[in-house]
Protein backbone atom coordinates (compact mmCIF):
# COMPACT_ATOMS: atom_id res chain seq x y z
CA UNK A 1 0.00 0.00 0.00
CA UNK A 2 0.83 3.63 -1.08
CA UNK A 3 1.55 5.19 2.42
CA UNK A 4 0.84 8.41 1.17
CA UNK A 5 -2.74 6.80 0.67
CA UNK A 6 -3.09 5.54 3.97
CA UNK A 7 -6.08 7.16 6.48
CA UNK A 8 -4.12 5.85 9.64
CA UNK A 9 -0.03 6.50 9.27
CA UNK A 10 2.26 5.82 11.91
CA UNK A 11 6.34 6.75 11.13
CA UNK A 12 8.63 6.01 13.55
CA UNK A 13 6.14 7.11 16.45
CA UNK A 14 7.62 6.86 20.01
CA UNK A 15 5.74 7.00 23.40
CA UNK A 16 7.73 7.79 26.35
CA UNK A 17 6.13 8.59 29.70
CA UNK A 18 8.18 9.93 32.51
CA UNK A 19 8.04 8.24 35.48
CA UNK A 20 7.60 10.33 39.42
CA UNK A 21 9.76 7.78 41.33
CA UNK A 22 13.38 8.07 39.48
CA UNK A 23 13.13 4.89 37.45
CA UNK A 24 13.60 6.59 34.83
CA UNK A 25 11.18 7.45 32.03
CA UNK A 26 8.74 4.74 30.48
CA UNK A 27 8.96 3.82 26.63
CA UNK A 28 5.41 2.31 26.09
CA UNK A 29 5.89 3.03 21.94
CA UNK A 30 8.97 2.04 20.32
CA UNK A 31 9.63 3.29 16.77
CA UNK A 32 5.91 2.15 15.32
CA UNK A 33 5.73 2.12 11.98
CA UNK A 34 2.37 1.58 9.92
CA UNK A 35 0.03 2.15 7.52
CA UNK A 36 -3.72 1.46 7.45
CA UNK A 37 -5.84 1.78 4.29
CA UNK A 38 -9.24 3.23 3.75
CA UNK A 39 -12.01 1.00 4.67
CA UNK A 40 -9.32 -1.83 6.30
CA UNK A 41 -10.23 -3.57 9.48
CA UNK A 42 -7.12 -3.78 11.29
CA UNK A 43 -6.89 -6.19 14.32
CA UNK A 44 -4.07 -5.01 16.91
CA UNK A 45 -3.30 -7.94 18.74
CA UNK A 46 -0.59 -8.39 21.59
CA UNK A 47 -0.27 -9.56 25.48
CA UNK A 48 -1.67 -7.16 28.10
CA UNK A 49 0.87 -4.04 28.72
CA UNK A 50 2.44 -4.01 25.51
CA UNK A 51 1.42 -0.51 24.49
CA UNK A 52 -1.67 -1.39 22.32
CA UNK A 53 -4.11 1.09 24.15
CA UNK A 54 -0.81 3.83 23.80
CA UNK A 55 -0.60 3.23 20.45
CA UNK A 56 -5.26 3.29 20.29
CA UNK A 57 -4.95 7.02 22.37
CA UNK A 58 -2.62 8.61 19.99
CA UNK A 59 -4.80 7.52 17.08
CA UNK A 60 -7.76 9.26 18.68
CA UNK A 61 -5.56 12.19 19.83
CA UNK A 62 -5.84 11.36 23.67
CA UNK A 63 -2.30 11.61 23.93
CA UNK A 64 0.47 12.64 21.98
CA UNK A 65 3.63 11.01 20.47
CA UNK A 66 6.84 11.81 21.92
CA UNK A 67 8.70 11.18 18.47
CA UNK A 68 7.79 10.01 14.92
CA UNK A 69 5.32 11.41 12.41
CA UNK A 70 1.20 10.65 13.07
CA UNK A 71 -1.37 11.16 10.81
CA UNK A 72 -4.72 10.36 10.90
CA UNK A 73 -6.78 11.59 7.76
CA UNK A 74 -3.69 13.98 6.75
CA UNK A 75 -4.12 15.46 9.78
CA UNK A 76 -2.42 14.97 13.43
CA UNK A 77 -4.58 13.34 15.34
CA UNK A 78 -3.36 15.50 18.94
CA UNK A 79 -2.90 18.61 17.76
CA UNK A 80 -5.86 19.32 14.50
CA UNK A 81 -8.35 19.29 17.60
CA UNK A 82 -11.58 20.76 15.52
CA UNK A 83 -10.95 18.45 12.34
CA UNK A 84 -11.39 15.73 14.13
CA UNK A 85 -15.42 16.72 15.01
CA UNK A 86 -17.70 13.74 13.91
CA UNK A 87 -14.86 11.58 12.03
CA UNK A 88 -13.66 9.41 14.62
CA UNK A 89 -15.73 6.98 16.46
CA UNK A 90 -14.46 5.07 19.72
CA UNK A 91 -15.53 2.19 21.45
CA UNK A 92 -13.93 1.64 24.90
CA UNK A 93 -13.11 -1.45 26.82
CA UNK A 94 -15.57 -0.29 29.54
CA UNK A 95 -18.37 1.58 28.26
CA UNK A 96 -17.73 5.20 29.85
CA UNK A 97 -21.58 5.67 29.77
CA UNK A 98 -22.68 8.99 31.40
CA UNK A 99 -24.58 7.89 34.73
CA UNK A 100 -27.06 11.12 34.55
CA UNK A 101 -27.80 10.41 31.01
CA UNK A 102 -30.74 7.53 29.49
CA UNK A 103 -29.35 5.57 26.93
CA UNK A 104 -31.23 7.65 24.19
CA UNK A 105 -29.17 11.03 25.77
CA UNK A 106 -25.97 9.16 26.09
CA UNK A 107 -26.19 7.85 22.15
CA UNK A 108 -27.21 11.57 21.37
CA UNK A 109 -24.31 12.82 22.88
CA UNK A 110 -21.83 13.06 19.70
CA UNK A 111 -24.78 14.31 18.06
CA UNK A 112 -25.44 16.76 19.97
CA UNK A 113 -21.87 18.04 19.90
CA UNK A 114 -21.97 18.00 16.17
CA UNK A 115 -24.71 20.42 16.66
CA UNK A 116 -27.26 17.84 14.33
CA UNK A 117 -30.79 19.20 14.06
CA UNK A 118 -32.43 17.69 17.25
CA UNK A 119 -35.27 16.20 15.73
CA UNK A 120 -33.06 14.17 12.90
CA UNK A 121 -30.55 13.50 16.28
CA UNK A 122 -32.98 11.60 18.19
CA UNK A 123 -34.33 9.84 15.01
CA UNK A 124 -30.61 8.86 14.39
CA UNK A 125 -29.60 8.23 17.70
CA UNK A 126 -33.84 5.77 18.40
CA UNK A 127 -32.50 4.05 15.14
CA UNK A 128 -28.90 2.89 16.48
CA UNK A 129 -30.72 1.64 19.49
CA UNK A 130 -33.21 -0.17 17.68
CA UNK A 131 -30.60 -1.73 15.42
CA UNK A 132 -28.81 -2.94 18.40
CA UNK A 133 -32.04 -4.45 20.18
CA UNK A 134 -32.36 -1.59 22.64
CA UNK A 135 -35.36 -0.12 21.24
CA UNK A 136 -37.14 -0.83 25.12
CA UNK A 137 -34.29 0.78 27.22
CA UNK A 138 -33.71 4.32 25.55
CA UNK A 139 -35.61 5.68 28.65
CA UNK A 140 -33.41 3.54 31.20
CA UNK A 141 -30.26 4.60 33.03
CA UNK A 142 -26.73 3.09 32.63
CA UNK A 143 -27.44 1.61 36.13
CA UNK A 144 -30.44 -0.42 34.99
CA UNK A 145 -28.92 -2.01 32.19
CA UNK A 146 -27.06 -5.23 32.09
CA UNK A 147 -22.88 -4.87 31.07
CA UNK A 148 -24.14 -5.85 27.50
CA UNK A 149 -26.68 -3.74 27.03
CA UNK A 150 -24.51 -0.63 28.06
CA UNK A 151 -21.94 -1.46 25.98
CA UNK A 152 -24.46 -1.82 22.95
CA UNK A 153 -24.93 1.35 23.97
CA UNK A 154 -21.54 2.64 23.78
CA UNK A 155 -21.26 0.80 20.12
CA UNK A 156 -24.70 3.12 18.95
CA UNK A 157 -22.56 6.08 20.48
CA UNK A 158 -19.78 5.56 18.71
CA UNK A 159 -22.08 4.78 14.84
CA UNK A 160 -24.32 7.91 15.61
CA UNK A 161 -22.10 9.96 14.38
CA UNK A 162 -21.18 8.37 11.08
CA UNK A 163 -17.74 8.85 11.94
CA UNK A 164 -14.57 7.59 9.16
CA UNK A 165 -12.60 5.73 11.37
CA UNK A 166 -13.84 3.63 14.13
CA UNK A 167 -11.83 2.87 17.16
CA UNK A 168 -12.00 -0.06 19.29
CA UNK A 169 -10.27 -0.75 22.26
CA UNK A 170 -10.71 -4.60 23.41
CA UNK A 171 -14.48 -3.97 23.58
CA UNK A 172 -15.54 -6.98 24.43
CA UNK A 173 -13.46 -8.02 26.97
CA UNK A 174 -15.75 -7.49 29.99
CA UNK A 175 -18.13 -9.60 28.90
CA UNK A 176 -19.08 -13.13 29.54
CA UNK A 177 -17.98 -15.22 25.98
CA UNK A 178 -21.62 -15.74 24.78
CA UNK A 179 -22.47 -11.80 25.35
CA UNK A 180 -19.40 -11.09 23.47
CA UNK A 181 -19.37 -13.22 20.67
CA UNK A 182 -23.34 -11.93 19.77
CA UNK A 183 -22.37 -8.80 19.88
CA UNK A 184 -18.35 -9.22 18.26
CA UNK A 185 -20.91 -10.42 15.29
CA UNK A 186 -23.03 -7.64 15.41
CA UNK A 187 -20.16 -5.03 15.49
CA UNK A 188 -18.56 -6.90 12.57
CA UNK A 189 -21.79 -6.49 10.22
CA UNK A 190 -21.94 -3.46 11.31
CA UNK A 191 -18.43 -1.94 10.66
CA UNK A 192 -18.38 -3.86 6.92
CA UNK A 193 -22.11 -2.81 6.06
CA UNK A 194 -20.84 0.40 6.57
CA UNK A 195 -17.24 0.58 4.84
CA UNK A 196 -15.35 2.34 7.44
CA UNK A 197 -11.96 2.23 8.65
CA UNK A 198 -11.32 0.51 12.06
CA UNK A 199 -8.85 -0.25 14.33
CA UNK A 200 -9.48 -3.24 16.88
CA UNK A 201 -7.59 -3.68 19.91
CA UNK A 202 -7.42 -7.19 21.56
CA UNK A 203 -5.87 -9.64 23.69
CA UNK A 204 -7.45 -13.13 22.13
CA UNK A 205 -5.63 -14.39 18.93
CA UNK A 206 -9.74 -15.95 18.07
CA UNK A 207 -11.18 -12.54 18.08
CA UNK A 208 -8.81 -10.86 16.11
CA UNK A 209 -8.57 -13.53 13.56
CA UNK A 210 -12.68 -13.02 13.23
CA UNK A 211 -12.61 -9.44 13.44
CA UNK A 212 -9.63 -8.52 10.88
CA UNK A 213 -8.78 -7.96 7.65
CA UNK A 214 -5.14 -7.67 8.90
CA UNK A 215 -3.80 -8.60 11.78
CA UNK A 216 -0.55 -6.54 13.59
CA UNK A 217 1.08 -8.46 16.37
CA UNK A 218 3.26 -5.63 19.10
CA UNK A 219 5.49 -6.93 21.29
CA UNK A 220 6.60 -4.72 24.10
CA UNK A 221 7.34 -1.68 23.63
CA UNK A 222 4.71 -1.58 20.83
CA UNK A 223 6.67 -2.67 17.60
CA UNK A 224 5.53 -4.86 15.21
CA UNK A 225 6.40 -8.36 15.55
CA UNK A 226 4.32 -10.21 13.09
CA UNK A 227 1.72 -8.75 10.50
CA UNK A 228 -0.46 -11.25 8.80
CA UNK A 229 -3.12 -10.48 5.47
CA UNK A 230 -6.70 -12.22 7.10
CA UNK A 231 -8.67 -11.91 4.07
CA UNK A 232 -7.35 -14.13 1.37
CA UNK A 233 -5.94 -17.15 3.86
CA UNK A 234 -6.22 -20.48 1.99
CA UNK A 235 -9.14 -22.05 4.57
CA UNK A 236 -8.70 -23.90 8.08
CA UNK A 237 -4.90 -24.18 6.98
CA UNK A 238 -3.83 -21.19 6.69
CA UNK A 239 -5.96 -19.54 9.24
CA UNK A 240 -4.13 -22.49 11.57
CA UNK A 241 -0.51 -21.23 10.25
CA UNK A 242 -1.28 -17.87 11.37
CA UNK A 243 -2.38 -19.03 14.26
CA UNK A 244 0.55 -21.20 15.19
CA UNK A 245 2.63 -18.32 14.29
CA UNK A 246 0.89 -16.13 16.50
CA UNK A 247 1.99 -18.48 19.20
CA UNK A 248 5.06 -18.85 18.64
CA UNK A 249 5.69 -15.09 18.10
CA UNK A 250 4.08 -14.53 21.93
CA UNK A 251 5.80 -17.11 23.53
CA UNK A 252 9.42 -16.25 21.96
CA UNK A 253 8.47 -12.70 23.57
CA UNK A 254 11.44 -11.01 25.58
CA UNK A 255 10.19 -11.63 29.47
CA UNK A 256 8.00 -8.74 30.50
CA UNK A 257 9.84 -6.28 32.26
CA UNK A 258 9.20 -2.58 32.33
CA UNK A 259 11.62 -1.16 29.54
CA UNK A 260 13.62 1.81 31.16
CA UNK A 261 14.85 4.75 28.97
CA UNK B 1 -44.62 8.02 51.30
CA UNK B 2 -43.14 4.59 51.56
CA UNK B 3 -42.76 3.02 54.59
CA UNK B 4 -38.75 3.38 55.58
CA UNK B 5 -39.52 7.13 55.48
CA UNK B 6 -42.43 7.22 56.98
CA UNK B 7 -40.67 5.66 59.99
CA UNK B 8 -37.72 7.86 59.76
CA UNK B 9 -40.44 10.71 60.04
CA UNK B 10 -42.54 9.13 63.48
CA UNK B 11 -38.58 7.96 64.89
CA UNK B 12 -37.55 12.02 64.05
CA UNK B 13 -41.10 13.44 65.80
CA UNK B 14 -40.27 11.28 68.19
CA UNK B 15 -36.92 12.28 69.44
CA UNK B 16 -38.23 15.80 68.91
CA UNK B 17 -40.93 15.11 71.37
CA UNK B 18 -38.61 13.24 74.34
CA UNK B 19 -36.39 16.98 73.88
CA UNK B 20 -39.31 18.70 74.55
CA UNK B 21 -40.42 16.96 77.52
CA UNK B 22 -37.43 17.16 78.67
CA UNK B 23 -37.99 20.94 78.24
CA UNK B 24 -41.29 21.16 79.94
CA UNK B 25 -39.63 19.11 83.00
CA UNK B 26 -37.23 21.73 83.50
CA UNK B 27 -39.93 24.33 83.32
CA UNK B 28 -41.41 22.62 86.08
CA UNK B 29 -38.66 22.52 88.41
CA UNK B 30 -36.63 26.02 87.51
CA UNK B 31 -38.44 29.58 87.37
CA UNK B 32 -40.24 30.22 84.06
CA UNK B 33 -37.68 33.10 83.28
CA UNK B 34 -35.05 30.50 82.65
CA UNK B 35 -36.96 27.55 81.45
CA UNK B 36 -40.34 28.90 80.18
CA UNK B 37 -43.06 26.09 79.45
CA UNK B 38 -43.74 24.65 76.23
CA UNK B 39 -46.87 26.00 75.17
CA UNK B 40 -45.29 29.62 76.26
CA UNK B 41 -42.62 29.06 73.58
CA UNK B 42 -45.08 27.80 70.86
CA UNK B 43 -47.44 30.69 71.41
CA UNK B 44 -44.47 33.02 71.06
CA UNK B 45 -43.10 31.01 67.87
CA UNK B 46 -46.29 31.28 66.28
CA UNK B 47 -46.73 35.25 67.02
CA UNK B 48 -43.38 35.43 65.37
CA UNK B 49 -44.90 34.15 62.26
CA UNK B 50 -48.05 35.91 62.06
CA UNK B 51 -47.29 39.24 62.77
CA UNK B 52 -45.87 40.97 59.74
CA UNK B 53 -43.67 43.42 61.22
CA UNK B 54 -42.20 40.25 62.69
CA UNK B 55 -42.28 37.99 60.11
CA UNK B 56 -40.22 40.52 58.10
CA UNK B 57 -37.25 39.83 60.50
CA UNK B 58 -37.30 36.38 59.61
CA UNK B 59 -37.32 36.70 56.22
CA UNK B 60 -34.76 40.04 56.36
CA UNK B 61 -32.48 37.08 57.98
CA UNK B 62 -33.19 34.87 55.29
CA UNK B 63 -32.88 37.01 52.69
CA UNK B 64 -29.17 37.65 54.10
CA UNK B 65 -28.38 34.24 53.95
CA UNK B 66 -29.12 33.63 50.36
CA UNK B 67 -27.83 36.81 49.33
CA UNK B 68 -24.93 35.67 51.20
CA UNK B 69 -24.30 32.12 50.22
CA UNK B 70 -25.60 32.75 46.56
CA UNK B 71 -22.32 35.86 46.72
CA UNK B 72 -20.30 32.62 47.94
CA UNK B 73 -21.47 30.04 45.65
CA UNK B 74 -20.88 32.46 42.46
CA UNK B 75 -17.13 33.24 43.58
CA UNK B 76 -16.59 30.57 44.63
CA UNK B 77 -17.44 28.88 41.31
CA UNK B 78 -14.94 30.83 39.44
CA UNK B 79 -12.27 30.73 41.62
CA UNK B 80 -12.31 26.82 41.84
CA UNK B 81 -13.17 26.65 37.96
CA UNK B 82 -9.92 28.50 37.65
CA UNK B 83 -8.13 26.92 40.19
CA UNK B 84 -8.96 23.07 38.36
CA UNK B 85 -7.51 24.77 35.18
CA UNK B 86 -4.49 26.09 36.06
CA UNK B 87 -1.90 25.10 38.48
CA UNK B 88 -0.69 28.67 39.31
CA UNK B 89 -3.94 29.95 39.76
CA UNK B 90 -4.30 27.46 42.49
CA UNK B 91 -1.36 28.01 43.95
CA UNK B 92 -1.95 31.29 44.27
CA UNK B 93 -5.34 30.83 45.96
CA UNK B 94 -5.57 27.58 47.57
CA UNK B 95 -2.72 29.18 50.65
CA UNK B 96 -5.49 32.90 50.98
CA UNK B 97 -8.74 30.79 51.39
CA UNK B 98 -6.69 28.59 53.69
CA UNK B 99 -5.85 31.94 55.98
CA UNK B 100 -9.50 33.31 55.42
CA UNK B 101 -10.98 29.91 56.33
CA UNK B 102 -8.66 30.47 59.77
CA UNK B 103 -10.12 33.44 60.78
CA UNK B 104 -13.40 33.46 62.85
CA UNK B 105 -16.71 34.60 61.83
CA UNK B 106 -16.63 37.41 65.00
CA UNK B 107 -13.32 38.87 63.39
CA UNK B 108 -15.03 39.41 60.16
CA UNK B 109 -17.83 41.20 61.81
CA UNK B 110 -15.45 43.28 63.72
CA UNK B 111 -13.68 43.95 59.94
CA UNK B 112 -17.09 44.52 58.54
CA UNK B 113 -18.19 47.24 61.04
CA UNK B 114 -15.01 48.94 61.13
CA UNK B 115 -14.80 48.82 56.97
CA UNK B 116 -17.94 49.50 55.55
CA UNK B 117 -20.67 52.16 56.33
CA UNK B 118 -24.08 50.46 54.86
CA UNK B 119 -25.47 47.62 57.23
CA UNK B 120 -26.69 45.48 54.10
CA UNK B 121 -23.46 45.36 52.75
CA UNK B 122 -21.64 44.68 55.58
CA UNK B 123 -23.55 41.32 56.23
CA UNK B 124 -23.04 40.62 53.36
CA UNK B 125 -19.27 40.87 53.27
CA UNK B 126 -19.48 38.78 56.41
CA UNK B 127 -21.69 35.72 54.72
CA UNK B 128 -19.34 35.54 52.01
CA UNK B 129 -15.93 35.55 53.26
CA UNK B 130 -17.18 33.14 56.00
CA UNK B 131 -18.29 30.57 52.91
CA UNK B 132 -16.52 31.72 50.27
CA UNK B 133 -13.62 28.95 50.92
CA UNK B 134 -15.77 25.81 51.88
CA UNK B 135 -17.20 26.63 48.69
CA UNK B 136 -14.44 27.07 46.82
CA UNK B 137 -12.73 24.04 47.89
CA UNK B 138 -16.14 21.66 47.47
CA UNK B 139 -16.86 23.00 43.87
CA UNK B 140 -12.76 22.32 43.36
CA UNK B 141 -13.40 18.88 45.04
CA UNK B 142 -16.24 17.95 42.83
CA UNK B 143 -14.45 19.05 39.64
CA UNK B 144 -11.40 17.08 40.33
CA UNK B 145 -13.42 14.01 41.10
CA UNK B 146 -14.53 14.13 37.34
CA UNK B 147 -13.89 10.53 35.95
CA UNK B 148 -10.61 10.73 33.37
CA UNK B 149 -12.73 8.07 31.77
CA UNK B 150 -15.79 10.20 30.91
CA UNK B 151 -13.36 12.91 29.85
CA UNK B 152 -11.19 11.11 27.63
CA UNK B 153 -14.70 9.78 25.98
CA UNK B 154 -16.53 13.27 25.57
CA UNK B 155 -13.20 14.65 24.06
CA UNK B 156 -13.20 12.00 21.51
CA UNK B 157 -16.09 13.74 20.19
CA UNK B 158 -13.92 17.40 19.95
CA UNK B 159 -16.59 19.21 21.39
CA UNK B 160 -16.37 23.05 22.43
CA UNK B 161 -14.79 24.41 26.00
CA UNK B 162 -18.71 25.43 26.28
CA UNK B 163 -20.25 22.17 25.50
CA UNK B 164 -17.45 20.24 27.54
CA UNK B 165 -19.04 22.14 30.78
CA UNK B 166 -22.48 22.07 29.54
CA UNK B 167 -22.31 18.30 28.99
CA UNK B 168 -19.75 16.87 31.62
CA UNK B 169 -18.31 19.61 34.09
CA UNK B 170 -21.47 20.67 35.25
CA UNK B 171 -23.07 17.27 35.82
CA UNK B 172 -19.98 16.18 37.31
CA UNK B 173 -20.51 18.66 39.92
CA UNK B 174 -23.40 19.02 40.81
CA UNK B 175 -23.23 16.69 43.51
CA UNK B 176 -20.66 18.55 45.04
CA UNK B 177 -22.85 21.89 44.94
CA UNK B 178 -25.85 20.56 46.18
CA UNK B 179 -23.70 19.03 49.38
CA UNK B 180 -21.85 22.34 49.15
CA UNK B 181 -24.89 24.11 49.71
CA UNK B 182 -26.42 21.84 52.40
CA UNK B 183 -23.29 22.13 54.42
CA UNK B 184 -22.77 25.86 54.35
CA UNK B 185 -26.46 27.15 55.30
CA UNK B 186 -26.29 25.60 58.34
CA UNK B 187 -22.97 27.78 58.44
CA UNK B 188 -24.55 30.39 57.10
CA UNK B 189 -27.31 30.75 59.46
CA UNK B 190 -24.75 30.64 62.56
CA UNK B 191 -22.97 33.19 61.26
CA UNK B 192 -26.14 35.63 60.18
CA UNK B 193 -27.12 35.72 64.11
CA UNK B 194 -24.02 37.27 64.67
CA UNK B 195 -23.57 39.79 62.20
CA UNK B 196 -26.77 40.78 62.55
CA UNK B 197 -26.34 40.16 66.70
CA UNK B 198 -23.60 43.04 66.66
CA UNK B 199 -23.90 45.20 63.76
CA UNK B 200 -27.32 45.37 62.29
CA UNK B 201 -31.09 46.56 62.75
CA UNK B 202 -33.62 44.17 62.03
CA UNK B 203 -33.17 40.41 61.31
CA UNK B 204 -33.36 37.32 63.82
CA UNK B 205 -30.10 38.50 65.46
CA UNK B 206 -31.49 41.74 66.29
CA UNK B 207 -34.25 40.39 67.59
CA UNK B 208 -32.14 37.88 69.69
CA UNK B 209 -30.30 40.52 70.64
CA UNK B 210 -33.72 42.33 72.41
CA UNK B 211 -34.74 38.98 73.95
CA UNK B 212 -31.82 39.33 75.32
CA UNK B 213 -31.79 42.73 76.85
CA UNK B 214 -35.27 41.94 78.64
CA UNK B 215 -34.38 38.65 79.88
CA UNK B 216 -37.14 36.92 77.92
CA UNK B 217 -36.62 33.44 77.31
CA UNK B 218 -39.42 32.42 75.94
CA UNK B 219 -38.76 35.15 72.66
CA UNK B 220 -35.18 34.00 72.60
CA UNK B 221 -36.58 30.50 72.30
CA UNK B 222 -39.09 31.07 69.32
CA UNK B 223 -36.84 33.29 67.67
CA UNK B 224 -34.38 30.86 67.73
CA UNK B 225 -36.82 28.29 66.23
CA UNK B 226 -37.72 30.61 63.66
CA UNK B 227 -34.32 30.46 62.20
CA UNK B 228 -33.82 26.13 62.93
CA UNK B 229 -37.08 26.11 60.91
CA UNK B 230 -35.93 28.13 58.50
CA UNK B 231 -33.11 25.75 58.27
CA UNK B 232 -34.82 22.57 58.31
CA UNK B 233 -37.21 23.66 55.60
CA UNK B 234 -34.52 24.64 53.27
CA UNK B 235 -32.53 21.75 53.85
CA UNK B 236 -35.40 19.73 52.83
CA UNK B 237 -35.63 21.97 49.62
CA UNK B 238 -32.09 21.29 48.71
CA UNK B 239 -32.67 17.44 49.46
CA UNK B 240 -35.86 17.44 47.35
CA UNK B 241 -34.02 19.19 44.16
CA UNK B 242 -31.30 16.61 45.21
CA UNK B 243 -33.22 13.55 44.85
CA UNK B 244 -34.34 15.13 41.43
CA UNK B 245 -30.78 15.92 40.02
CA UNK B 246 -29.85 12.84 41.06
CA UNK B 247 -32.03 10.58 40.16
CA UNK B 248 -29.75 8.56 37.88
CA UNK B 249 -27.81 7.14 40.94
CA UNK B 250 -28.81 3.47 41.90
CA UNK B 251 -30.16 2.55 45.29
CA UNK B 252 -28.92 -0.79 46.67
CA UNK B 253 -31.66 -2.60 48.28
CA UNK B 254 -29.26 -3.27 51.57
CA UNK B 255 -28.78 0.84 51.39
CA UNK B 256 -30.32 2.30 54.65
Amino acid sequence: MNKADAVIRFNDVSKTFRRRDGRGDFVAVDHLSFAIAEGEIVAVLGKTGCGKSTMFNIVAGLTEASSGEVSVLGHHPFRDFDFFRGKIGIVFQNDRLMPWRSALDNVLLGLQILNIEPKQAEETARRWLERLGLSGHVDDYPHALSGGMRQRVSIARAFAVDPEILLCDEPFSALDEMTARDLRAEFVRLVRQSHKTAVFITHQINEAMEIGDRLMLFHRPARIAYEAQLKNLSGEAGRKNVQDEIMRQLIAEPAASETAA
Amino acid sequence: MNRSRVTRLLQGAASMLVLAAGWQALSYVFPHYLFPPVQDIIVRTVEVLITPALLWDVILTALRIFGGLLGAFIFGAVLAMLMGQSRTAENFVSPVLTFFQGIPALSWVVFAIIWFKGIEFRVLFIMVMTTLPAFTFQILDAFRSMSKDLFEMTMSFRPSRWTLFRVLIVPTIVPGILTAWKVNLGNAARVVVVAELVGATGGVGYELLRQQQLFDMAGAMAWTLQLVIFVLVVQQAINAVEAWALRYRAVSERAL
